[in-house]
């Protein structure tokens, strides 16, 4: 089965950033198609590579970025909301006239059209949030 | 492209949090797909709708009468939940009066918003094909 899964809430914060991981990971193990990853809300923090929990504790950007690069995945960060909580990917931070970027490898910035386009596309729309 | 039916859960207040604006956003955007919209007001999401909405005191910006321009973009829809209301001492005359043009009837004014049962709620939500939960 084709799915896109929609992730509204931030790393740390609220264990649905987890779930979503979890449920990503047995989806490709039970050999599913992940047609894309879409965060929005507080849910695009899972995008940042400037995040340093402590040691004893799972690094969950890091995770989304090692699975984007194994199984190839579409993450996509919503730009309105990214442009809200100062999620900027390089060309993005240029544009704007800032000085830092903070995208972790395996996700890229892109509107909510693609959002709707994973329903439209996908068997299953799977949203995880509060 | 494929139709299908994509349906937006509305469960927050207005304020407080960010949910009610960006799931409205969400809603803008895909107006543009094309798709079979429709909109759920239910728990604390009815005071989405509510009239006489007035942010001055909180520094938010006041996006409420955006519902009135759903119609303009074929989004005219918008289900509320008859025991939601009930619950919070609300009815439909405390609803903002959201309509649409129907341009098949000499673009007659309708009423987008209607109020149905937790029990016809949950038909039309199983209904549909794409649900997002805000």
């Amino acid at each position: 089965m084709k799915f896109t899964v929609m992730v509204n809430e931030g790393p740390y914060q609220h264990q649905s950033a987890d779930t979503a991981l979890h449920f990503v990971r047995a989806a490709l193990e039970k050999g599913h198609e992940i047609f894309r990853v879409f965060f929005y809300h507080d849910g695009v923090n899972n995008g940042t590579r400037i995040a340093v929990p402590p040691k004893d504790d799972r690094l969950i950007q890091q995770e989304w970025s090692n699975l984007a690069k194994e199984h190839d995945l579409d993450l996509v960060i919503c730009i309105a909301a990214a442009q809200r909580r100062g999620l900027m990917d390089a060309a993005e931070s240029k544009r704007q006239g800032l000085d830092a970027d903070n995208i972790i490898e395996g996700f890229r910035i892109s509107g909510l059209g693609q959002l709707i386009e994973g329903g439209i596309q996908s068997d299953r729309t799977v949203v995880f949030g509060d | 492209m494929a139709t299908k039916k994509f349906m937006y859960v509305n469960r927050k207040a207005p304020y407080g949090t960010v949910y009610a604006l960006e799931s409205l956003e969400v809603v803008l955007i895909a107006a543009a797909f094309e798709q079979e919209v429709s909109l759920a007001f239910i728990d604390d999401g009815v005071y989405q709708i509510a009239k006489g909405q007035n942010t001055d005191g909180i520094g938010m910006k006041n996006f409420s009468s955006t519902y009135n321009a759903l119609g303009d973009y074929e989004v005219n829809k918008l289900y509320v939940e008859k025991e939601s209301l009930e619950e919070r001492g609300l009815t439909a005359d405390d609803l903002m009066p959201i309509m649409w043009e129907d341009e098949d009837e000499d673009w007659a004014e309708k009423p987008s918003v209607r109020i149905v049962s937790r029990a016809e709620m949950a038909d039309i939500l199983a209904e549909q094909e794409v649900t997002y939960s805000f």
